[in-house]
């Protein structure tokens, strides 16, 4: 990542490199306003002194000053609006992309579909990878601290990229700052923006619109590759996708459920309802000992395909697979203090969408 | 500008309630004002200690004092204290004083009212700050409190929103009141452009609040409604947009800004004439300006969602609106120092926070030209480059002015001169400590370190310790102005009618302190 400290990040898109330099240009021209008028006010702070003997004059209007000192910034102000307006325009301007990807955010993750041109279908979530030693300083912090996640969104250089954003509980913000994106993900609307990477590399953002709880922990990495690299992982995905799909009528026995479970539970729901199924009460209830968890498996499936009104249970029905889901409550059913000693299979999970 | 004071009048305030009632049924403006002020202040220490324990945790990476839930509690009560609860009760504080006192009236014009809108005050305090105490603690949505993130929240955001909606009475009420004050009570010969630019800032600023209060209540009933009955004014699911929300809450949120800065500007409008004992250049424009910036004030909400994802057109529409406030600010900024230009400064307390206000408030309004190009908002937006931005225009602005004026109108409050020498080391820590916490924000916002987050990346982290210690260091500086108000309330230099050398206007020629009551015979202005 472009090691910036006290600018913005080094840019590698047209976009960004304009506001890059339009950002210079507006220091300099405000750094010289604020230098000649302070310049004015010290000498005056300095001079104009009653233990010098100043005495005040008396003036205290004069009206070609003031039209002089109302016109200027006005003409200076048109000077910065023509660029800013070229890169307004340019911005908005998401038409013919290479390839479409859209961006959901989740509370606290990312969402990828790749839904036109190379690559099209491929899907992946992208959740931080930052162990949670690191956080509370269990363990040394890593280079990339915060902003690294396990499965990051794979591009290829020198295209026009247009990603459409959305979101499926409160709203997101896509930020890569080196690519010159940011945009919002509102849930229920489709928004979009664009990038085109001028060079390969590895760059990192974070979600920029507070979102709730782990706001601050979900990155964005992004991985600007050559297109032959990015046609070998588009096949790999693919593959691996393929080999992946679990067939739905299977019938599962309730170890092997418990076991993928435990999976999907610390990806979905640890971060609320906690590794230990306590929970955090009562914004995010315990699922150990729950009457919900420990009640009718119908009344629980409900609340995990279709989340709760007005909490930050989320409808996990469009995230998750039936065999995961189905694997996540068998799991949550069956440990910690609850035994009801169920096995959830798929074909429920169909049965209830 | 003779006051005549028969000395018969002085008398009046014993015959009222004594002790604790009479504060409560005070319909006194300068008792009012009083606890106007004190409760701003005490407001302000809680929203400070809030804002510590943020810095605390950011002090280093990695999550050591309080929980990412906790946090976010915290970065949202401080936001809405520090506005609701410090800032604006402490300018309605300084009208409620001095108003009167400046156009020759002998009370506000609704004495009951007045009562009424402060007393208000303390129960939608206790519901802000008790609503940390109740299950799901406080209401952790940001100060803009966004939906569908607002619908979420526990009990707290209820009680955020009905804190919201009494203060926001109590400040239409003040609001009135100080229209109907200005308009109607001048002294004979006062005429609206002889008026103190301090009332004439105010009257505007009594404009925008009677304007934009409602829209405020407007948006958090339907956050309400949404939240308990079932509407889908923010969910699209329903019908709703929860982009409605952002634009009904800053067509409220940014003439909220200039209602916080304008009465400032005021304020140092008459601390800088004094001290360089000459007339403010430009009086006539400085109106004119002030009036501009409110109006322009109802144009620009939209740049406060540059990110989205506006049709270019409007963002290039609130882009120029936004621009364009520079012009009227830069007025103002260029008349305060044609005023000292040539004059004969000296720089007692209110003078040095007068012209500090000046310096790194100007750097605020620099920062917030930078943020209007929608470009560059789009990759700062969101960012710690806004904290530092609005720090510069809030504590460095609206802060630094009642500062500014609380020590400029102190002798007339307590009869007492303020302590020089610690009203000083007061600026000059107050300052520095400034500039060390929030100057280093501008690096982490441009170099892409988001806002309202618990745990940043290591490149963040030297800017982050910085700022911490400058945070701390700023806050106890703030104690030193305890120190200063107890001693000047208790003793010190007995202060003259007129308190300053230079200063001119009625609220100089009633003797220091003011008596209770003050022009029951209307002075004569000519």
């Amino acid at each position: 990542m472009a090691e910036s400290r006290v600018n913005l990040q080094q840019p590698v898109t047209q976009i960004a490199t304009e506001i890059y330099d339009m950002h210079t240009l507006m220091l300099v021209i405000c750094m010289v306003i604020f230098i000649a008028v302070f310049g004015v006010m010290f000498w005056s702070v300095f001079a104009h002194r009653k233990s010098k003997g100043a005495v005040a004059a008396h003036f205290h209007e004069n009206t070609t000053v003031e039209i002089v000192w109302t016109v200027v910034p006005v003409l200076i102000l048109l000077g910065m609006a023509y660029p800013a307006t070229k890169t307004v325009i340019a911005m908005k301007d998401t038409s013919n992309p290479d390839i479409t990807i859209k961006a959901t955010g989740y509370q606290w993750k990312w969402g990828y579909d790749y839904l036109k041109g190379e690559g099209e279908g491929v899907k992946l979530i992208s959740n931080l990878s930052t162990p949670s030693e690191q956080l509370d300083g269990r363990q040394a912090k890593g280079d990339n601290y915060l902003l690294e996640v396990d499965q990051p969104l794979v591009v290829p250089v020198g295209k026009k990229i247009r990603i459409l954003t959305t979101a499926n509980d409160v709203i997101h913000a896509w930020w890569v700052p080196a690519l010159g994106v940011k945009q919002d993900a509102i849930p229920g609307f489709i928004r979009d923006t664009w990038f085109r990477a001028d060079k390969e590399g590895v760059f990192r953002g974070n979600c920029a619109e507070l979102c709730g709880k782990d706001h601050g922990f979900m990155p964005i990495e992004v991985h600007v590759v050559s297109a032959e690299k990015y046609a070998a992982w588009v096949a790999e995905k693919k593959g691996a996708q393929a080999a992946s799909a679990d067939d739905p009528n299977k019938v599962w026995d309730l170890a092997d459920l418990k076991v993928r479970g435990e999976k999907v539970f610390a990806a979905n729901c640890a971060a609320c309802h906690q590794a230990d199924g306590k929970g955090l009460p009562p914004a995010f209830p315990p699922l150990d000992g729950s009457a919900v968890v420990q009640g009718p498996k119908i009344a629980q499936i409900d609340t995990v395909l279709k989340g709760r009104e007005g909490t930050a249970m989320a409808a996990f029905g469009k995230q998750l697979s039936d065999t995961d889901i189905a694997a996540v409550i068998t799991y949550t059913r069956n440990t910690w203090g609850n035994h009801t000693g169920e096995a959830i299979q798929p074909t429920e999970i169909a049965a209830a969408r | 500008m003779a006051a005549v004071i028969p000395d018969h009048l002085h008398d009046h305030h014993h015959h009222g309630p004594t002790g604790l009632m009479r504060w409560i049924t005070t319909t006194n403006h300068k008792d009012i004002g009083t606890m106007y002020m004190i409760f701003s202040f005490i407001m302000f220490l809680s929203g400070g200690v809030m804002a510590l324990t943020i810095r605390a945790e950011l002090f280093q990476p990695g999550l050591q004092v309080v929980q990412p839930e906790f946090f976010n509690q915290l970065t949202s009560m401080h936001g809405l204290v520090m506005v609701f609860g410090a800032i604006m009760p402490a300018f309605v504080g300084f009208a409620n004083w001095q108003i009167p006192l400046m156009i020759g009236a002998s009370d506000m014009a609704f004495a009951r009212m007045n009562n009424w809108s402060f007393w208000l005050l303390p129960p939608a305090a206790i519901l802000l700050l008790g609503s940390f105490f109740v299950p799901g603690g406080a209401m952790a949505a940001g100060w803009t409190m966004y939906a569908p993130l607002s619908v979420q929240m526990g009990m707290g955001m209820d009680m955020a929103i009905f804190a919201i909606h009494i203060m926001g009475i109590s400040s239409i009420m003040g609001a009135i009141n100080i229209v109907v004050t200005v308009l109607n009570m001048r002294a004979p010969g006062m005429t609206m452009m002889k008026m103190p630019l301090f009332c004439w800032t105010w009257l505007i600023t009594a404009y925008l609040l009677i304007a934009v209060m409602p829209v405020l209540a407007g948006a958090v009933t339907m956050v309400l409604t949404d939240r308990h009955f079932g509407t889908s004014f923010f969910n699209a699911a329903g019908g709703g947009d929860p982009v409605l929300y952002q634009h009904v809450f800053w067509f409220f949120g940014h003439p909220e800004v200039y209602i916080m800065i304008l009465p400032a500007f005021g304020i140092i409008s008459e601390i800088i004439p004094t001290f360089a004992r000459k007339p403010l250049f430009g009086y006539a424009s400085m109106v004119y300006a002030t009036a501009s910036i409110a109006i322009l004030s109802f144009t620009v909400w939209a740049h406060h969602m540059f990110t989205t994802g506006m049709p270019a057109v409007g963002q290039l529409f609130f882009m120029y609106a936004t621009m364009l406030i520079a012009v009227p600010t830069g007025v103002k900024v260029f008349n305060w120092v044609a005023t000292m230009w040539r004059g004969s400064l000296t720089f007692e307390t209110p003078m040095l926070w007068a012209t500090g206000f000046i310096f790194v408030f100007t750097i605020g309004g620099f920062t917030g030209l930078i943020c209007a190009v929608a470009p560059i908002d789009i990759q700062l937006q969101d960012t710690y480059y806004v904290v530092a931005h609005f720090h510069y225009v809030l504590v460095a602005g609206s802060l630094f002015a009642l500062f500014a004026g609380a020590y400029y109108w102190l002798p007339k409050w307590t009869g007492h001169m303020a302590d020089e020498r610690l009203g000083k080391i007061h600026f000059w820590c107050s300052m520095v400590f400034f500039n060390i916490t929030f100057f280093p924000m501008h690096f982490l916002g441009l170099a892409g370190m988001p806002r309202r987050i618990p745990d940043y990346a290591l490149q963040f982290a030297d800017f982050n310790a910085m700022a911490t210690i400058g945070a701390f260091g700023f806050g106890f500086s703030q104690l030193i102005f305890i120190v200063v108000l107890v001693k000047c309330v208790k003793g010190g230099e007995k202060a003259a009618a007129r308190a300053w050398e230079g200063a001119h206007g009625l609220e100089w020629t009633v003797p220091s302190p003011a008596p209770h009551h003050t022009f029951e015979v209307p002075p004569v202005v000519k």
